[in-house]
């Protein structure tokens, strides 16, 4: 721990030694990893039940371990001390290993699968055969590379998660939130989707709570016909997944904010709260990054859109006699929806959006171009001349796969723990629309407290400079915002509340804070 | 065009320049020898604990001065000749102005105490104090124990910092309990239980004597007016600060303990005016005192300044007295006036309530005669700031104050809420049978 590099930290670095149960803790977990490794290495295991038992225990145990004996011997409160000085939590050495092994195994995992010992038409081999007797256990099926990493993913969760709790203990908010980030990971990603899969053996897997566009393969043609096929039960499933983007997302994210899901729900937040915690200081915070961030997300959004259509165009037919949606009943019905959203917020919301407005607006009227060239000009399963298959797999590559794993999380470490999240999640996108516009969400700053220090700036994840607004004593209305609550938690004067109030002032663009006499504060406002 | 030249790139200043800009453009110019860039001073305790790095503690990205067109100078300025209208810098270069703003801040108190010059003791204030720091006490192994000397806010926060590197402190405090100054009994004495729990040696009532040197003419060891003798490597002096205005002596300008200045903060010299911790006001504002080094007072000044220095002609004119601080892992706010044993008026009574076993307490000022609210200490609850600010401005009485308690809490969700027992306890003790009222939106934002 000591190779850290000096010029980390202006002041100089003490060293921070781990202590003697978090050695012990670090021996333990490190072993149970360790049995995996082996295993990638096709040294087979007799009885691999127990070895995968005793893996995934040790690893667990080395966690929770580690983080009792960091925490339990301390007051309840803010314990931020040394993050800086860390070299896994400042960017050092440690942090620059983890991330290049971190990435090293999204790349093996989405592209190279047989080197885990993926063997397609016959036994598994190698770490893959290792979860062999789990997957079996759950779903009836022999373990796939996605069943070895679901679980990894929900032990990371899981244990990560009591870490966290034991970290913000002081703090109801942050326990309660991560209980459910827990148990939906456990139940509705993990458990649910295998024991369906082996209730109805064709059903797709479909994990509930992840709702389009985050899960942009949905409305394909195997898994519509998997959903139809496999009648009331697959149709319910179908109707779920339509009206959780169209009814049950929008409401909920009216009355709570995007937070319900995206800090409460879901499985990619749910990791980055808990396995990311130790990186959310990482997240850029310069303007530069948040212009980039807005380009690079809305765009995924308008990309997502397009491709979905293209799909279910591609597959839909011309005779609506056959069957009522037709190639061009589902673009005129897409283009509606689309500018009946467009012209409600522009007509209603133009003032709350001003200067994004444009960015919407360009992002509309392409989607609306494509949609009319789609109509006029396509073949049979072609926009303009690609394959609508192609788009999806290059969509499936470049941000389902590079962005979502391998950068999202393989870079915790270097940019922090919500980079997908942030630059890349079009569910975050979608969801943040409707929070910027239409939530009862905000973070309320508290008069005149805030002193500026920059501890919320600094532990927001989605590198919301959230400081630039306390210190103006502006209430915080952010399409990135997904309510983690940190900010309020680090905050020394109590300056942050996240808030579900009423939506009038909710948006105060104020410039002199409260103590001034009332008439500064009028003249400033008024100009 | 005029050119308005800051002495000074804290809150104070910065703020002036900041609303000079916005409404107008002038030249301006800010001259500071501490940091190239603006930063929270507040926070550089952080910086030491390792939570941040000290470029979060700059508000504003190193772009933001250029493209605001604001001038930054890095120099002392040596001397002010306001005949000329010019000021002299440490390096032989001068700088005109035509209005000249000093928000210089403050230093810390030394009050003459044998050794206090010696290396190893130091104050915390500026970012050469941190640096001071990171050398004296990098870790346990060099520093093996600090003393403290002063029980106010920032030796709180300067033993926490050490502590965060598993440094043993003694921190001695002239009170018979830590803070009584300013906080009432129970308050002060919660406070003390907690800096118990942090594994720091609280010596009350305890004075320093003297600063023991070793054969290099470090710190060695410090003696008490008890008897006792601490050794230690480092010694903070964290015995408040004072105005930093000893270069403008021969000036001309009004001194007392700080820069004179009157509402307008005005000083007695034409176009030179002064603003935060340096400023002195002739009158004492209220119940507040003539040199207040907070914050947000400084940021207010300098609102009202760059107001007068537009065309606008504006009084300081603070509002109700606020404030908050965290001691450890216990926050505290303030709203209106609650005084320590010592300040406390002949017509001020308190209601004070405290957790059977957390370490959250809150204490309430009242009339005794009028019944007014008159202010409120929470220690560990979270209190909404417009709320209270309304209240005092409507004069409500403490009746009402305690039955519509809910719409002030600003604690986050799901936070255990103490509402109904302390008004129970309210009810108990002033024979009154209140009823706590539900959470109301509508008078919560009523005025917004």
């Amino acid at each position: 721990m000591n190779t850290m590099d000096k010029s980390m930290s202006l002041t100089g670095q003490p060293p921070k030694a781990l202590n003697t149960g978090q050695k012990l803790a670090t021996l333990i977990g490190m072993s149970g990893l360790g049995i995996l490794v082996l295993n990638l290495f096709n040294l087979d295991f007799e009885n691999s039940g127990l070895w995968l038992s005793i893996a995934l225990i040790a690893i667990f145990a080395g966690v929770v371990w580690f983080s009792k004996a960091a925490y339990a011997h301390k007051e309840k409160g803010i314990k931020n001390d040394g993050v800086w000085f860390k070299s896994i939590s400042s960017r050092g050495v440690l942090a620059w290993i983890a991330g290049i092994a971190l990435t090293g195994f999204y790349v093996v995992l989405y592209f190279y699968p047989q080197y885990l010992g993926l063997v397609k038409d016959g036994e598994n081999t190698g770490v893959i055969a290792l979860f062999d007797p789990l997957s079996k256990l759950l779903s009836g099926n022999p373990a796939s590379q996605w069943f070895v990493y679901g679980t990894l993913y929900t032990v990371a969760i899981l244990a990560f998660g009591i870490k966290f709790m034991w970290k913000y203990r002081h703090n109801r908010y942050e326990k309660i939130r991560t209980v459910s980030v827990m148990f939906f990971q456990t139940a509705f990603a993990f458990i649910i989707p295998e024991i369906m899969a082996r209730l109805n053996g064709d059903l797709p897997y479909y994990d509930l709570k992840n709702m389009w566009p985050l899960n942009y393969y949905n409305f394909e043609r195997y898994r519509i016909n998997g959903f139809i096929e496999n009648g009331n039960i697959g149709l319910a499933m179908l109707i779920f997944g339509i009206l959780s983007i169209f009814v049950i997302s929008p409401i909920l994210t009216y009355k709570y904010g995007k937070r319900w899901y995206c800090s409460w729900v879901c499985g990619c937040g749910a990791l980055a709260e808990t396995a990311g915690d130790s990186f959310r200081q990482l997240s850029d915070k310069s303007k530069f990054a948040w212009n980039v961030e807005r380009w690079v997300v809305h765009s995924v959004v308008v990309f997502v859109t397009l491709m979905t259509t293209a799909v279910i165009y591609s597959y839909l037919g011309n005779d609506s006699s056959k069957y009522w949606l037709t190639k061009s009943t589902f673009l005129i019905g897409v283009a509606s929806i689309l500018t009946l959203v467009f012209a409600w917020v522009m007509i209603f919301k133009r003032q709350e959006l001003q200067k994004d407005a444009k960015y919407g607006a360009i992002g509309y009227f392409t989607i609306i171009i494509v949609l009319i060239g789609m109509h006029v000009f396509s073949g049979e399963g072609n926009i303009f001349l690609f394959k609508s298959e192609s788009l999806r797999k290059t969509y499936s590559f470049l941000i389902g796969s590079i962005f979502s794993g391998v950068i999202g999380t393989g870079f915790y470490p270097i940019f922090g723990n919500r980079v997908w999240c942030r630059f890349g999640c079009p569910m975050a996108a979608i969801l943040g629309f409707q929070q910027r516009l239409f939530s009862k969400f905000r973070i309320t700053t508290n008069g005149g407290q805030c002193i500026s220090c920059g501890n919320c700036s600094t532990y927001c994840e989605m590198g919301i400079d959230v400081r630039a607004y306390a210190q103006k004593g502006e209430n915080i209305v952010r399409s990135s915002c997904v309510g983690c609550g940190i900010c309020s938690a680090v905050c020394p004067r109590g300056v942050l509340k996240l808030e579900n109030g009423p939506q009038k002032g909710r948006i105060n663009p104020t410039e002199v804070l409260l103590g001034n006499d009332v008439d500064l504060m009028d003249l400033v406002n008024d100009k | 065009m005029e050119h308005i030249v800051i002495i000074g790139n804290g809150i104070a200043g910065v703020t002036a320049a900041r609303h000079v800009r916005k409404l107008s453009d002038k030249k301006i110019t800010l001259i500071s020898a501490e940091t190239d860039y603006f930063f929270s001073r507040t926070a550089l305790m952080y910086v030491y604990m390792g939570h941040m790095k000290f470029e979060h503690t700059q508000p504003y990205e190193n772009w933001f001065w250029k493209k605001n067109r604001l001038n930054l100078v890095k120099g002392y300025v040596s001397k002010v000749d306001p005949q000329n209208k010019k000021l002299v810098l440490a390096d032989g270069n001068s700088v005109s102005y035509d209005k000249l703003i000093l928000a210089t801040g403050s230093k810390p108190n030394k009050f003459g105490w044998p050794g206090q010059d010696l290396d190893g003791v130091q104050g915390l204030y500026s970012k050469q104090d941190l640096d001071s720091l990171e050398k004296n006490a990098p870790n346990k192994n060099i520093c093996k124990r600090a003393v403290i000397v002063g029980g106010g806010l920032i030796g709180i926060e300067m033993a926490e910092m050490l502590r965060s590197r598993d440094i043993p402190v003694t921190f001695l405090v002239r009170e018979k309990s830590f803070w009584n100054g300013v906080l009432p009994s129970g308050e002060s004495q919660m406070i003390n239980e907690h800096i118990q729990e942090h594994h720091i040696d609280l010596r009350l009532d305890t004075n320093l004597v003297e600063i023991i040197a070793d054969e290099n003419g470090r710190a060695k060891a410090v003696l008490t007016d008890k008897g006792d003798t601490v050794e230690c490597n480092v010694v903070g002096l964290t015995a408040g600060v004072s105005p930093n205005v000893d270069f403008l002596k021969d000036s001309g300008i009004a001194l007392g303990r700080g820069v004179k200045v009157n509402r307008m903060l005005e000083t007695n010299i034409k176009d030179v005016y002064a603003i935060g911790d340096c400023a002195e006001q002739h009158e004492a504002i209220g119940n507040r005192r003539p040199i207040e080094a907070v914050w947000y007072t400084g940021r207010m000044m300098g609102e009202t300044l760059a107001q007068t220095l537009c065309g606008n002609p504006t009084e300081y004119n603070p509002g109700h007295w606020f404030n908050s601080a965290k001691f450890l892992d216990v926050e505290y706010q303030t709203y209106g006036w609650v005084f320590g044993e010592r300040g406390m008026k002949e017509y001020e009574q308190h209601f004070h309530w405290r957790h059977a076993t957390e370490k959250i307490c809150i204490t309430i000022a009242f009339n005794k005669d009028t019944e007014q609210f008159l202010g409120i200490n929470t220690f560990g609850v979270r209190m909404r700031h417009e709320i209270f600010d309304r209240w005092l401005t409507e004069e409500r009485e403490i009746d009402y104050v305690m039955e519509h308690l809910k719409d002030a809490n600003f604690d986050p969700e799901f936070y255990a809420q103490y509402e109904q027992e302390i008004i129970q306890k309210y009810n108990a003790e002033l024979g009154t049978s209140l009823r706590v009222k539900k959470r109301n939106w509508k008078r919560i934002f009523e005025k917004i």
